[in-house]
Parts: C-alpha cells; sequence; structure tokens
C-alpha cells in the first residue's frame, strides 16, 4: 500500500485548507477504529497510519490526531506500535499535556516481556522531551540498565543521555552516570559498554564547567585502565564502536614509549579496515601519540600514505572526498614525504570538481626541484580543460608554483604560451599572475612584456586581470612602445569601468608613465585626474585628490612617491597562519580539516568539545586542571610562540612594521591609506605593491603638504613597550580571571577598518607593529574577538591584558583592558588606541 | 553528532526525515536543497559534500539521484558521517532490493524502522543487515525491477550473460522468493575501475585499477566462505618506486595495498593467499585494492585532428578493441570537445574492422557521409553549459542497417551570441557492442565560424571514452576458488564469481 504523496507535498504548511480537511477526514477514522477488534482492523490501522506519518514526513502538522492516536495504540501489532512511538516521538515536545497520555501505555510496556517491546518503549518514552514528565522516567531507565537483554541495556544507556538533556539534575541525583560506569566496565555485550562509553563522555564534557568532580570523571575516563580495557576488546566493537573508542584513545597520554608502541601495535590492522571512519580515527591516534618522536611520526606518515591512498580510490566520490581533505592537511604539513607520489594527485575524468580543486592545491604544494617539469605539464593541460573553473585554478596553481620555486625559467614560457591561447579566462588569469611573476622576479619582465603588449585590452573584461595589466602599462612603460596610448584610450572610457579597483589602477598608471614618457602622457594624466576627482568612488576620489595636491606641491617628490625604485618582493604574505594550521591539524578527523579552519570558527560554543583550544579563554579550564593533557598544550603554546616570533622575523620586507609608528594623526586621509596599506598587506596582492612600502613617505609628505601638525596625536608616550613579550596562555588566563578591569570603553570603527578586517589576522599583524602582541582571537564577520597583551619593557614585568571586540557591522569595537599595574592602565590605553585608530578603529 | 537524517527527492521533497536530538531547526531541509540547488561559490558548480550554513553542518552523499542527509552542530568526523550515509543506503537496499524514490516512497515505514535501530540519540549503533533483520516488521513492498532503470556496478549482468539470474541482484534480503523457499546462493564481483591518460603520442602516462571484490550473501546458517586469489599476487611495492613499470615482473600481479571487510580473517592469507570469512547478510566490499603497476589497457585510443584548409579541420579517431575476441564491451561512449567556434561537424566515415572474430570474413566497412541542418534539436538530457552536444547512435541490427543521428543543440546563430559559453562535444555512443580485437575509426570533418588561433589540438579533446567490459579483468587478479563450508552432503548452493572492468577515467590527450 502506498501512502497518498502526491497532493499533500506541494502545501507543507499546516495552515493550508487542504491539509485541515485530511487530519480531520484521518481523525474521524481513526476514532472510528480505535476500539475496534474486528479482524482486518489492523490492516486499515496500519494504513491510517501510515498516511499519518507520510504527512507528518512532509512537514504537515498532524499533532491534531494526537488522542486518537494514542486511543489506538492499544494493540499488539509492533508495526503499528512503532509507527505511533514515532508518532508521539515528534509531537509531544510540542503539546506537553498530550504526551501525558501516553505515558501510561509506554509505562506498561516497559514491563512486556518481549525485550523489543521494552527496548521500544523505553526509547520513545526518553525521546519525549517533555520536562515535566521527567518523573515517569526514572524508575523503567533504572529498571532498564539493569536489563537481562543488552537491547534493553543499549538503549537504557542512551535514554540516560536524553534524560540528562532534559534535566541534568534529574539524571545527576539518581546516580545514573556512576552506574553506567560499572556497566561500561563489566557489561558483556560491546555495543552497551559503547553507549555507556559516549553518553558517560558527552555528560561529563558539559558537566566539567561546572563542577570539579566531572572534570576529574572526565580524565578517569582517559585512565590507562579504562583506555587499556577498551582498547583490548576493540575487535568485539563494531565499526562505529571502534571509532568512538579510537576518538578517546586519541585524547590518551601515554605514560611511556612502550604504551605507544602497545597500543601503535594493537592498532596496526585497524589501518585496513575497509571502513574509512575507522582507518582516519586510527591514524589521529597515531599522529597524536607520535608527536613528540619525529622519527616515528615520520615513519606514520609512511606508513599511512597506502592505506588512504586506497580510501581514495575506493569509495564514493564523497567519501573520496573526506579522505582527500585529510591528505591534504597532510601534504601541506610534508610536502616532501609525498613528493614522489604526485601522480596519485593528477585530476582524473571523473572527479567532481570540488575534488579537482583540492588536488590541483596538493600539486600546488608538492611541487619541488625534482617533479616540477611533470607536475606543471599536467597542469598546463588542464588549463585547456573543459571546465572552465578547473582551468582558471590549475593556471593559478602553476603560478604559484612558479612564485615557490627558484627556477621559474620554464614556467614563465608556460604561461606566456597560456596568453597565446586566446581564450579570455586563460588570458586573465595569467595576467594577474605575470603581475605578481613580475613583482618576485623583475628579471623577467623583457620577456613577459613583450607578450603582454600584444594584448589588447579590449579582450580583458575582468577586473583583476585589467588592474593586472594596467599595473604593468605603467610599471613598464618605458619597454611598451604603446603603453600612454592604451591608457589614453582606457581612461577616455573612464565612465564605462565599473570597478574601483580598477579606476584607482588606471590613476597611478596614469602617474607612472606621466614620470617616464611625460609628453605622451600629460593629457591622458590631466584627463585620469579630472574624471577621478569627479569619481563617485570614495577611495577613487581621494586617490586622484591626492595625486593632484602632489603634483602641485612637487613634481620630484611626487616621482619618488609614485615611482620609486622597488625591492623585489621575495615572499608573499601566507594566507593562513601555522598557528591556524597547527590547530587544524590537532582536530584531524574531524570537519575542521574539510573547512581547514579550527572549530571555534564554525561551531557555537556550547557544541565545542572542551579539548578544543578556545578563543574564550576567560573561563577555559584547561591548563589548571588537566594535569593529563598538559604535554600536548605546552607542545602547542611553543608552536604558538614559535609562529608569533618566525611572523615578526618574516615581517620584516612585505610588511610596513617599524614604519607604522611615524602614522599619527587620524586623518580621514591617513585612515584611508593605512587601511588601504594593510588591506594590502593581507591580501597580497590585490593592491598596488609599489605602494605600502613607501605609505610612510606618503603620509609625511601629505602631512606637509595639508599643514597638519601632529598634535592630535595622543601625548608622546612614557610608556616603553616589549617587542618581545611573551605569555602562555595559561599564565593570561589566569591573570584574566583574577585582575578586575581598570578600562572599558566603547570605539566606533571607521569605514576602511571595517574594510580591512575582513580576517582577524589583519588587526593582529597591525598590533604587533605597536607591540601588542595577540594570544587568541576568532570569529567570523562580522564579529571579531582578539586578546591581546602587552609587556612594560623595563621595571619589574608589567603585563596589560586586553579584550577587544568588534562588529564589523554596527561598526563598534569594545575595548576592556586589566592591568598588573592599573596606574599605567590609562597610558596603556592611549597606545592602545591609538594603534587602533591607525587601523581605521577610532 | 548527528542532529537530524533526511533523504531528499531530487526535486527536494522530504522522502524521509528523522530528527535526532532536536537542535537543528525543522527547516534544515529546504535550506539544505536551495544550498546546494543554488551553488555558486568559489566559481564550483558542484556543492561539496559537506558545508557549513550559520552553525549547521550539513553533509551529504548522492546515491541514486537522491541526496541522504546528516546535519549536525558538533565538529564530527567527517568520512564517519559519509562513511554512515552510504551504509544506511545500501542497508535500505538490502531491505528495499532496489533503491529509488518509488521505493523509498513505497516503504518509508520500513526505512523508518531501519533509521530508529541505526542511529539513536544521534551516535551510530548498527548498520549490519543481519543484526538489523530482528529489528524490522514491515514487509518490503518489492517494485517491479524491470521498469526500474539498472543502478549500481552490478548491474550490468541483467542485459548481458544469460546465465547470471538478473532477479537477485535486486533482491531484498528479508523477501522469500515465490514458493517460499528461499534459493541459497551467493555472489562474489570483482569490480575494477581503471584510469589510464594516454598522451598525444599514445603513451600511457598515468594508469590506475581501483579494484573491489563485492560480496552478496543470501546464504543461510552462516557457513564459512573461502575465497583464494593468485598465489603469486603480492602486496605493497616500494614506496619509492610508484609508477616504475620496469619493476612489474612476468605475470605477477602486485598490488600497491589492499583493505577488507571487517568480517574478513586473514589467518591464511599471507600463506596461501585466501580470505576466509563467514559473510554476512546483503552487500558489502569483502576487499579493496589499488593497483599502479603497469597493464595492458583494454582499449588503443588514436586521436587526431588536423586543419585542412580555411575554416576546417579534419577528426580522425581509431579506437582498439585489445583483448580477446570471446569478451565483448558494451555501453561504449566516446566524447571529444571541439573548439568552441566550431560551427558544424561533417562525418565522413564510420569503420568497423573485425579481426579475429568469427565474422571477420565479412571484413566489413561503411562508408556514410551526410550533413544535418545545424539546429536539429533531439532529446539528450545532458544541457550542461548549454553543451552542444554531437550524439551518434548505433543501433545494432545484424550489420545490415545503421542509425546515425546527429543532434546540435542550440544552432549557428546561438553559437555566435554564447560563443564564450558554448562547448561542444562529439560523443559517439554505440549501442553496438565492442568485440574484441576489432578496430573502429570514425572519421569527421569540422567547419569553423572563425580563424583558429593556431594550434587546435590545444582547443579540442581531451577524449573521453567510458566502457564496461563484463568478464574481463585488467589486473589479472583471479578467484582461484570459492569454497562453501558444507553443512550436509547435499548442500550446494550456486556460487556466482563475476568480472567486470569499468572506466573511471579514460582519457586520450589530443
Amino acid at each position: 500500500m502506498a501512502p497518498p504523496p502526491a497532493p499533500p507535498q506541494k502545501s507543507p504548511s499546516p495552515s493550508q485548507p487542504s491539509g485541515k480537511s485530511e487530519v480531520s477526514d484521518l481523525k474521524l477514522q481513526l476514532r472510528q477504529l480505535a476500539g475496534s477488534r474486528a479482524p482486518g482492523a489492523d490492516d486499515s490501522k496500519r494504513d491510517l497510519f501510515k498516511r499519518v506519518i507520510s504527512y507528518m514526513t512532509v512537514g504537515i502538522d498532524v499533532s491534531a490526531a494526537f488522542s486518537e492516536m494514542v486511543m489506538c495504540s492499544a494493540t499488539s501489532d509492533i508495526v503499528l506500535k512503532k509507527m505511533c512511538y514515532l508518532y508521539v516521538g515528534n509531537y509531544a515536545r510540542c503539546h506537553p499535556d498530550l504526551a501525558l497520555l501516553t505515558i501510561n501505555f509506554l509505562q506498561k510496556d516497559c514491563h512486556d516481556e518481549d525485550p523489543m517491546i521494552r527496548g521500544l518503549a523505553l526509547r520513545s518514552l526518553c525521546s519525549l522531551r517533555v520536562p515535566n514528565l521527567v518523573e515517569y522516567l526514572v524508575a523503567p531507565l533504572g529498571a532498564g540498565l539493569k536489563d537481562g537483554s543488552s537491547y534493553v541495556r543499549m538503549v537504557a544507556a542512551v535514554g540516560v543521555l536524553k534524560l540528562y538533556h532534559i534535566s541534568a539534575a534529574t539524571c545527576l541525583d539518581s546516580d545514573f552516570p556512576a552506574m553506567l560506569k560499572s556497566l561500561m566496565l563489566t557489561d558483556p555485550d560491546a555495543q552497551v559498554v559503547a553507549n555507556c562509553l559516549f553518553v558517560l563522555q558527552e555528560i561529563w564534557n558539559l558537566e566539567a564547567n561546572k563542577s570539579e568532580e566531572a572534570s576529574r570523571e572526565r580524565e578517569t575516563i582517559l585512565s590507562k585502565k579504562i583506555v587499556y580495557y577498551l582498547l583490548n576488546r576493540i575487535k568485539e566493537f563494531n565499526e562505529w564502536a571502534q571509532c568512538l573508542v579510537l576518538e578517546l584513545v586519541a585524547k590518551y597520554i601515554p605514560s611511556d614509549t612502550d604504551d605507544i608502541f602497545d597500543i601503535m601495535n594493537l592498532l596496526e590492522d585497524r589501518l585496513q579496515h575497509a571502513n574509512g571512519a575507522v582507518v582516519l580515527a586510527t591514524i589521529k591516534v597515531f599522529l597524536h601519540l607520535t608527536m613528540s618522536m619525529t622519527d616515528v611520526h615520520q615513519q606514520v606518515y609512511e606508513r599511512i600514505k597506502a592505506p588512504l591512498l586506497t580510501l581514495v580510490g575506493s569509495g564514493s566520490s564523497e567519501q573520496s572526498y573526506a579522505v582527500l581533505s585529510h591528505l591534504h592537511l597532510l601534504v601541506m604539513r610534508a610536502p616532501m614525504l609525498f613528493s614522489s607520489d604526485y601522480k596519485h594527485f593528477y585530476c582524473q575524468f571523473s572527479d567532481p570538481s570540488y575534488v579537482k580543486k583540492l588536488k590541483l592545491e596538493m600539486l600546488t604544494a608538492i611541487a619541488n626541484e625534482s617533479n616540477t617539469y611533470e607536475i606543471v605539464t599536467e597542469l598546463c593541460e588542464y588549463a585547456g580543460n573543459v571546465d572552465v573553473p578547473i582551468a582558471r585554478e590549475s593556471i593559478r596553481a602553476v603560478g604559484k608554483i612558479a612564485l615557490q620555486q627558484y627556477d621559474v625559467n620554464a614556467i614563465v614560457d608556460r604561461l606566456l604560451q597560456f596568453l597565446e591561447m586566446e581564450k579570455d579566462y586563460v588570458t586573465a588569469e595569467t595576467l594577474v599572475l605575470v603581475k605578481d611573476l613580475l613583482r618576485k622576479y623583475p628579471q623577467w619582465s623583457h620577456d613577459c612584456i613583450a607578450v603582454v603588449g600584444n594584448i589588447s585590452s579590449k579582450n580583458v573584461q575582468e577586473p583583476k586581470a585589467k588592474a593586472a595589466l594596467i599595473w604593468m602599462l605603467g610599471e613598464y612603460s618605458q619597454d611598451m612602445p604603446d603603453a600612454p596610448y592604451i591608457l589614453e584610450s582606457l581612461i577616455e572610457n573612464w565612465d564605462e569601468e565599473n570597478a574601483a579597483e580598477v579606476r584607482l589602477h588606471l590613476l597611478t598608471a596614469a602617474m607612472k608613465c606621466f614620470f617616464k614618457r611625460p609628453p605622451e602622457t600629460q593629457k591622458a594624466l590631466g584627463a585620469a585626474l579630472a574624471a577621478g576627482l569627479a569619481d563617485s568612488h570614495q577611495d577613487v576620489h581621494d586617490r586622484a585628490l591626492f595625486y593632484h595636491r602632489l603634483l602641485q606641491y612637487d613634481v620630484s617628490v611626487a616621482e619618488h612617491v609614485v615611482n620609486p625604485p622597488k625591492q623585489a618582493v621575495s615572499v608573499f604574505a601566507d594566507t593562513q597562519s601555522s598557528e591556524i594550521k597547527d590547530r587544524v591539524f590537532d582536530e584531524f578527523n574531524s570537519l575542521s580539516v574539510v573547512y581547514q579552519k579550527p572549530s571555534y570558527m564554525f561551531t557555537d560554543k556550547e557544541h565545542r568539545e572542551p579539548f578544543e583550544f578556545s578563543e574564550e579563554i576567560g573561563n577555559l579550564s584547561l591548563g589548571q586542571e588537566s594535569v593529563g593533557n598538559a604535554p600536548r598544550y605546552d607542545e602547542s603554546d611553543k608552536d604558538l610562540l614559535l609562529s608569533t616570533s618566525e611572523r615578526e622575523e618574516n615581517g620584516g620586507p612585505s610588511t610596513n612594521g617599524p614604519a607604522a609608528s611615524g602614522y599619527s594623526a587620524p586623518t580621514d586621509y591617513n585612515s584611508s591609506l593605512v587601511s588601504l596599506s594593510s588591506q594590502t598587506q593581507s591580501e597580497m596582492a590585490i593592491s598596488d605593491p609599489g605602494m605600502p612600502k613607501y605609505t610612510s613617505q606618503m603620509t609625511l609628505a601629505i602631512d606637509d603638504l595639508l599643514g597638519l601638525s601632529v598634535s592630535a596625536a595622543p601625548a608622546p608616550p612614557s610608556l616603553k613597550l616589549n617587542p618581545k613579550a611573551a605569555l602562555d596562555p595559561g599564565t593570561f588566563q589566569r591573570k584574566w580571571g583574577q585582575l578586575a578591569v581598570s578600562i572599558s570603553q566603547d570605539c566606533s570603527v571607521s569605514p576602511q577598518g571595517v574594510a580591512a578586517l575582513t580576517t582577524p589576522q589583519a588587526l593582529i599583524r597591525h598590533m604587533q607593529t605597536s607591540c601588542i602582541q595577540c594570544i587568541a582571537s576568532g570569529g567570523q564577520s562580522p564579529n571579531f574577538k582578539f586578546f591581546f597583551f602587552a609587556q612594560k619593557l623595563d621595571g619589574p614585568p608589567s603585563f596589560f591584558l586586553v579584550e577587544c571586540i568588534v562588529n564589523t557591522s554596527s561598526a563598534k569595537a569594545q575595548v576592556k583592558i586589566k592591568a598588573d599595574d592599573a596606574t599605567a592602565s590609562e597610558v596603556f590605553f592611549g597606545l592602545f588606541q591609538s594603534a587602533l585608530s591607525k587601523f581605521g578603529v577610532l | 553528532m548527528i542532529a537530524q537524517f533526511f533523504v531528499l527527492s531530487q526535486r527536494g521533497d522530504n522522502i524521509v526525515f528523522r530528527d535526532y536530538r532536536g537542535e537543528v531547526s525543522k527547516g534544515s531541509a529546504e535550506i539544505f536543497f536551495r544550498k546546494v540547488k543554488f551553488w555558486k561559490e568559489d566559481e564550483e558548480e558542484e556543492a561539496p559534500p559537506v558545508f557549513n550554513v550559520d552553525g549547521v553542518n550539513y553533509i551529504h552523499v548522492k546515491i541514486a539521484g537522491l541526496f541522504f542527509v546528516a546535519t549536525t552542530r558538533v565538529n564530527v568526523s567527517p568520512s564517519l558521517v559519509l562513511e554512515l550515509l552510504q551504509r544506511i543506503a545500501r542497508v535500505t537496499k538490502d531491505y528495499l532490493g532496489v533503491l529509488n524514490e518509488d521505493s523509498l516512497r513505497k516503504n518509508f515505514v520500513l526505512v523508518y524502522e531501519l533509521l530508529d535501530e541505526v542511529i539513536d540519540f544521534g551516535y551510530p549503533q548498527t548498520t549490519s543487515t543481519e543484526v538489523l533483520k530482528s529489528y524490522v516488521f514491515n514487509e518490503p513492498i518489492v517494485i517491479d525491477s524491470a521498469r526500474v532503470p539498472p543502478l549500481g556496478p552490478a548491474s550490468m549482468f541483467m542485459q548481458g550473460t544469460k546465465k547470471m539470474p538478473g532477479t537477485a541482484i535486486t533482491k531484498s534480503v528479508i523477501v522469500t522468493e515465490p514458493g517460499g523457499r528461499k534459493r541459497e546462493e551467493i555472489f562474489v564481483d570483482i569490480i575494477e575501475k581503471i584510469s589510464v591518460t594516454f598522451s598525444s603520442s599514445g603513451y600511457i602516462l598515468t594508469s590506475e585499477i581501483d579494484g573491489t571484490i563485492q560480496m552478496k550473501s543470501y546464504l543461510t546458517g552462516s557457513p564459512e566462505i573461502r575465497l583464494a586469489l593468485n598465489e603469486d599476487l603480492s602486496i605493497g611495492r616500494n614506496s619509492s618506486s610508484v609508477y616504475d613499470y620496469r619493476s612489474s615482473s612476468g605475470g605477477a600481479v602486485i598490488l600497491d595495498d589492499c583493505n577488507f571487510h571487517e568480517s574478513v580473517h586473514l589467518d591464511s592469507f599471507d600463506v596461501d593467499r585466501t580470505l576466509s570469512l563467514i559473510p554476512p547478510d546483503g552487500e558489502f566490499a569483502a576487499m579493496n585494492y589499488r593497483m599502479t603497476q603497469e597493464f595492458k589497457p583494454p582499449f588503443r585510443v588514436n586521436p587526431l585532428i588536423e586543419e585542412a584548409g580555411q575554416l576546417k579541420a579534419e577528426v580522425i579517431i581509431k579506437i582498439h578493441a585489445d583483448f580477446a575476441p570471446s569478451v565483448t564491451a558494451n555501453t561504449i561512449t566516446v566524447q571529444m570537445p571541439v573548439p568552441t567556434y566550431t560551427a558544424r561537424c561533417f562525418f565522413l566515415s564510420f569503420t568497423s574492422l573485425l579481426q579475429h572474430s568469427p565474422l571477420c570474413f565479412l571484413f566489413s566497412t561503411y562508408k556514410v557521409s551526410f550533413e544535418l541542418e545545424s539546429g536539429a534539436v533531439g532529446e539528450t538530457a545532458d544541457f550542461k553549459e548549454g553543451a552542444k552536444r554531437l550524439e551518434w547512435c548505433l543501433k545494432k541490427a545484424g550489420f545490415s542497417s545503421m542509425c546515425f543521428r546527429f543532434i546540435l543543440f542550440h544552432g549557428y546563430f546561438v553559437l555566435l551570441f554564447f560563443k564564450l559559453f558554448v562547448r561542444i562535444f562529439i560523443s559517439l555512443r554505440k549501442m553496438l557492442q565492442i568485440v574484441g580485437g576489432s578496430e573502429h575509426t570514425l572519421r569527421a570533418k569540422l567547419t569553423f565560424s572563425q580563424e583558429s588561433h593556431g594550434n587546435i589540438a590545444r582547443e579540442a579533446g581531451p577524449i573521453n571514452m567510458n566502457f564496461t567490459i563484463p568478464m574481463y579483468n585488467a589486473s589479472k587478479l583471479q578467484v582461484r576458488y570459492l569454497h562453501i563450508a558444507k553443512k550436509s552432503p547435499s548442500y550446494n548452493p550456486y556460487r556466482w564469481v563475476r568480472y567486470v572492468t569499468q572506466s573511471n577515467s579514460y582519457v586520450a590527450r589530443l
């Protein structure tokens, strides 16, 4: 018998008249059948129940039939019972009064002689999710945990968790966790053990914040005794329960190296499991256990390569995507280890685009001296691909490889060949790459310019590509005979150019060209400046005005500002900090790996694992109590510090580090320029590369130009901050808890600041230039949260701790400062505020 | 842990919806469907299997045109959820016999029964078809499998060789055959997906085999079975020399790596390459393996595109079937994208050359020349990117009549407008099976609407080939014997061991 699928589907809203009449019709029929003992009554009931469930599935509210359904539920037909349980479970929460009706028959069923019925009734009883019925749950649950049937015990164990979520107090008061613990250690049925394990884990994790006892209990689950007990039974568990146990073992801190090898030998054959989830969970155990043993860690990498590659080939494309994401993570961490396996990451015809994209990234990472030729050859094949997004992606990949290699000779040729293909998207992507390449390897300008000069600007439509082309026209106008004329024609069409990015570049290119070939460009520059001044876009207008005044002030200064001698960019800023990558690695075998960001960026607070490093340092309890976890956190702390100091060292060439202290007056000009430069810092290559390095000079020039004094700046700081300040998260957190808030203030954020704050990293890097370090940050647009700290340079060690919450949509920032020395906090706040204002937070 | 599980039809209707934890709003199915339908983030056309909307993670697999979706707010293991979804689909298929929208709609109550036991409060409990049997009380409503388009890799047995009982593939594990007696039988399918890339000069650039030994057991009383593979099978190659073709030594099968179903015991595997297991009910992969050792590709593909005068080019695709004449490949399609500015395509000839076959005396050559009006509309469903698809369909009716259909979507004028987006394919679909040893050539002439930019070869291709070859396996992995422990002297269940090779990515570059 088929449920009638067609008519109700289209009207999922419960208020639809058609749905209503259907429901009342059903009610009537159910009522007629309720008391019937006639033969065949059960069959008609089944049909009616099916209809009710099918309405429920498509979203029609059939809760009106609740009492009729309950009336009909007095039956021995188990199929009917099951449908009734499903129905009741679905609607009880929104109709608590009606749910009471069901308690009676559910409780009766809990004493049925058939264990199946007992289990089903108990499960439904716990699934009602009605707080005031909790009292009816305790007794059946207690009995269920002691039931002779493993099925009932299994259901009862999960029932405890359901009870906990309805009423935590009732669950804990009835001492269920202790019962579960003893059941976990004694029950002969592996599934009962597994259920007890996850229930206890979930309860203690949620309780750990509230009571010390709970966090101690949580630690005991990770004790050697329990972990070994579970490991020894691992083969009894089904694959899903095995994953659960392995997840637990990954958190276990081994006592010594023997311990590590015992566990690894025991789990070795799990790597041959056909279920990818088991294999990945095992790999996580291996990787985490060997974290401190570099040699073994390398061996683990070698060992897991083959099973992972097999999994990629054996499952559906969705499964291989999940596995590939993990391979991607490993490749990014240790590209060398995979350098001979590059052929496995070649794209296949049948791969969906999300898989191809991952593979391209991996190929980019793996490329080194030994395999670049093959990889680039392969990537070039994809560039002519039917799949346009993938073709684009492959061209970008070739470019990235070029930027990370020393021997770019052959690659440049390939890129130039792309330009000859005359496919617009290929040309567009290639232009952007050639621009980046020239910034890093100016020595190639001759070859590139010859080819780029032949491209008709009419064939380039994409803003990014157009901007790149215009940048090259300006930068190398001396080598391109018709550069001024191309620019001129572009300027003539100023009004048709929609992208502000392109118009900005057009202004700058016109300036550059003017200084190199004045007579040919003068007219075009005049037109560009006029058009720019009339432009409705703020940045374009400002830049045009700036150039205009600069030229008026002194042409030679202007030339120095616009066309200074340039240094090649040695390293482009990495988009993701190593700190983030380490956190993702800590969360191996989770969604973090697929999203390539740590869990705090995409999960709500209450759904986070307590072991995860949270941005909410203030109320974290790690570090102090979790003795067992100490080694791991030490390690990540070290990484954290290491990465900051690394960044300090690398920061030199590409950021305008020390120069930043030159900024002072938070005028419109200033902040717009500053945010512009920090944008370049954060987003690598979008803005004119010539500008950031010389922003300081430019700002100075403006100050002079506009006759502004520096008086708007805060009082000269009598406070010097330690540029190498260090503080570990544990101490930070303790201090944060101990100290009182000395200053709390709301600020507003300028639009430029909002624009620059696309990622938290932008602000973090900026603050570092003012000797204010970030210890934790998080959030996604529009809400960002930062914890900063700074240390007084001389005198006794005295720290300043800052919590800064920025909401970019409302353009507001909230700053809270705590200090060891509260008297100095006022001065520090001045410093902090001026640092912020340079970023655009006023 | 999983908050909700639901199955959506292609049109976004809920077929099954189960809320396990009440953590995610009821509108999630709609949010999911809208997101997948209009996925355009990062230029990708297809939504990835895992994505996050407002803190809710949506994880899905697409099976038989249906979306199997799980939602969660927790940072779960993606592969665990994806494996679980896949397994739920497989268990459902075991019970319903056939998995599609129709069968799910007819049996949704049974599916709810399964879901109740498979997941409890978001935690996976069991996905074993056998264990679940004791909890399922609904009888499946079996839909007529004859009307169902064949699904899954095993389905090709249904059309081909007569000795295979096609219905077994679509048999539910709990429905008894008419006559009340269950037929005792076990299916062992060795399914190999091969990926080969030929360079423009015909060399093999990469080759790989992903194989599965898939079992489907209808044996009662859980007897132990032993499956013996090639004695000289070796596993694991020097990891340093992957793709080192020299290491392939006389005929021995060398697998790079393999993994096994948990029911498989490997006690004697190292000694005599025998797997012993008590097969659980339903369908499962007993072993998965991967091989990069050199093997003989079943088809040699030689494509050629040449300029032939102004605004013209000639395409020649030659396919040689490099396997025994006793084997026939079927469902073959060859696709070749041609330059975007191609205005017309004109077939010169199609040649089949049969060697070593019983029909070789026929030495048949067919020359067909014709031209069709551009703009003729056909019924191909594939409309991706407004594709111009040229479909060539060849029906088998002895060797006397051949039917050519030449379908050109849009047409010349549309081409002018959408030149940037339109892609043209030549695809040659042969309903005719290709017999081992034969050679087939397609010659076609292209007319362009504009001057080519020099290198046509860069603008066209690569050629992709799809095929299925029953009773053939490229790796030479063999089942030496399949032994079933006898319960009684008269106990003699049916044993089906079948091989099939499918193309995964069979690409020839120009």
